[in-house]
């Protein structure tokens, strides 16, 4: 019965002017707006993310130094030492503590000299865990393995010529100089998008040890948590924990301790106050789109008043007459929700790709199926809610004054 | 007791503003199953509102009115579009087909609010427009269609649920004289295959095809007369 109502809306709304379509105007920039903003936020959300060089959501950085975001290895007053990492590692909620090391080194090769980061990368079995963590992978060539020594792993962008700044492309199996010892390169990373790791080498702990002469010193700690739902509390031990060893009180810290989920409540304080803006805007369109339904709905009974009479005439009831109307309306509105998710698509991917040049990130643009499932349905939802009124009008209407015209 | 519709001291006032308006005053006719019968008068006798009482399209404001022994004078709007789509098939001088739909989808629309399977509207639409020579233009929209086409479309939809009574009001109004006589015509066989055929005209011409007259002026029957041959 409602598939027979379906079919009937569609063919009254085939045969409709420009008029009725302009009205969906204000629906389809809504849901163009919502779209668009939210699929854009998520894949800025996942940018930021993999720009701080995390990708599992079960790690905890921690850094020495105060509060606020300072480069790994810039300005740190007191070091954190390997001796706090396993001290880390005993912790009942931990898996492992990796320290992790970042260097200013000269990198020869094809006789031109750069100063480029080198992170270490920990000897041992620990060696799969960080590759685990960071989600690394090889693009060409391999990873440093357990009994490697004097090889390193390269970030995406020294594969390429004009970014590396060596006029030349380093491929697995060439050789470099680092600080004026010979490295063999063995492999190159997969491009992660991220300003770090693309623009990083990795050298085993021992040899960077030796080149930079770090000796016990750490700067950064990388720890996974063996249950992802137990971060802050995972958190709140590694701080008190640091806190006895660096005695320090609570309040004035000179470590961080970071979550993911910390980094990404600064995002969303951005991203949430964007968000307000759009979605009142968003509302706004939705509702006049509404009423431009409703308003378009009741010229058409107008309009169609000696149809309505002739319906009731060959035995619509109310109800049938009612329905009809309804449909259309959420036809009308789910219409011009379908364009706008189309077009809320479109705009959040070219979004990303701009944004991705803009900030010279890799923000991989996400179409969420169930956002725009959602966005349709309360599209049509909102059409058939502006419909009620002039549906229950046309219900009303007395088929007698109706045949008369 | 074969009266298939008897309507009993019916008036209908309208009220327009202050002014009251006694279309119909104290009415009181009947219709034999398979009868053909004609409501003269000329125009403000109170001929449109009889009709619209006798296809329960409208109710009362004093009297009854039986429809197949059942009083519906009280009855909601929604029961009475139920009785109506089932028991009345109606053809007007506009045709009044809706000009979304196909001649077929036209037809088969009443059986829809009779909640008859699709499949089922669908056979009896082609069915019925197969008899009345449109076999052809079962897919054409009204605009597509000639007047007499469109009249021919209306009289099969008016026959979708095999409804007793045929309610025309001025058929052939709209139509030039060979058109007119193929619908009387055909009306005049669907009563002799027993349907129960009111027609309602100012036309004399057209009258003459009834059994019985009933003549209207100022909202009261002024004579019957017969044409029994």
């Amino acid at each position: 019965m409602i598939l027979d109502y379906l079919i009937l809306s569609f063919k009254n709304l085939k045969r409709r002017g420009v008029r009725s379509w302009l009205t969906l105007l204000g629906i389809f920039i809504g849901i163009t707006l919502v779209v668009s903003l939210v699929s854009l936020g998520n894949s800025l959300q996942l940018a930021v993310m993999s720009q701080f060089g995390v990708s599992s959501t079960q790690v905890i950085t921690v850094q020495a130094g105060g509060v606020g975001y300072t480069p790994p290895g810039s300005g740190v007053v007191k070091y954190l030492t390997s001796e706090d990492a396993r001290e880390i590692e005993k912790l009942d909620l931990v898996e492992v503590a990796i320290p992790r090391n970042i260097e200013t080194v000269k990198l020869q090769f094809n006789r031109k000299t750069r100063l480029v980061a080198a992170a270490s990368i920990p000897e041992g079995e620990k060696r799969k865990y960080i590759y685990q963590l960071l989600d690394l992978t090889a693009e060409k060539g391999r990873l440093l393995e357990k009994e490697d020594s004097k090889k390193i792993i390269l970030g995406y962008n020294f594969f390429d010529k004009d970014k590396n700044g060596f006029d030349k492309k380093i491929v697995p199996g060439k050789s470099v100089l680092i600080n004026g010892r010979k490295f063999k390169v063995v492999g190159i990373i997969e491009k992660k998008g991220s300003f770090i790791l693309d623009n990083v080498i990795c050298v085993g702990d021992d040899d960077l040890k030796e080149l930079a002469g770090y000796g016990d010193e750490v700067d950064l700690i990388v720890v996974k948590v063996k249950d992802k739902d137990l971060m802050n509390k995972a958190k709140d031990e590694i701080e008190n924990l640091l806190r006895k060893r660096r005695d320090v009180k609570k309040g004035e810290e000179d470590f961080t301790v970071q979550t993911p989920q910390s980094l990404l409540e600064t995002v969303n304080k951005v991203l949430g106050g964007v968000n307000v803006f759009v979605i009142i805007l968003a509302s706004i369109s939705i509702v006049v789109g509404a009423i431009g339904i409703a308003n378009t709905m009741t010229t058409s009974i107008l309009e169609r008043k000696r149809e309505i009479g002739i319906m009731k005439a060959i035995g619509a009831r109310n109800k049938d007459i009612f329905l009809q109307f309804f449909i259309e309306a959420g036809i009308l509105g789910l219409i011009g929700g379908v364009f706008g998710a189309i077009a809320g698509t479109i705009l959040g991917y070219f979004g990303a790709m701009e944004l991705n040049k803009l900030m010279n990130i890799f923000a991989r643009p996400e179409i969420s199926f169930s956002l725009l499932f959602l966005a349709i349905m309360s599209s049509f939802f909102i059409g058939s809610i502006a419909g009620v009124i002039p549906a229950m009008r046309a219900a009303k209407q007395n088929p007698v004054e109706c045949l008369r015209g | 007791m074969d009266e298939i519709i008897k309507i009993e001291n019916v008036s209908k006032i309208y009220k327009t503003g202050t002014t009251k308006v006694e279309a119909v005053r104290k009415l009181n006719l009947s219709v034999k199953k398979g009868e053909f019968i004609a409501i003269m008068g000329p125009s403000g006798s109170g001929k449109s509102t009889s009709m619209n009482l006798i296809g329960s399209l409208d109710l009362p404001t004093e009297g009854k009115i039986f429809l197949d022994g059942k009083d519906i004078s009280h009855l909601n709007e929604s029961a009475l579009s139920q009785i109506r789509g089932k028991k009345i098939g109606f053809i007007f001088q506009q045709f009044n087909l809706i000009p979304n739909l196909t001649a077929k989808e036209n037809v088969a629309l009443p059986m829809l609010f009779q909640g008859i399977s699709s499949k089922k509207r669908e056979k009896r639409a082609s069915e019925l427009l197969k008899m009345l020579g449109l076999k052809e233009r079962m897919n054409s929209y009204p605009n597509q269609l000639s007047g007499g086409e469109q009249q021919r479309v209306a009289i099969a939809r008016a026959l979708a649920n095999d409804p007793e009574v045929i309610l025309a009001d001025e058929p052939t109004g709209n139509l030039d004289s060979k058109n007119g006589k193929i619908v009387l015509d055909f009306l005049k066989s669907l009563n002799k295959k027993g349907k129960t055929i009111i027609l309602v005209t100012h036309d004399q011409n057209l009258a003459k095809y009834a059994e019985k007259i009933f003549w209207l002026r100022d909202g009261k029957i002024e004579k019957v007369t017969s044409n029994k041959k």
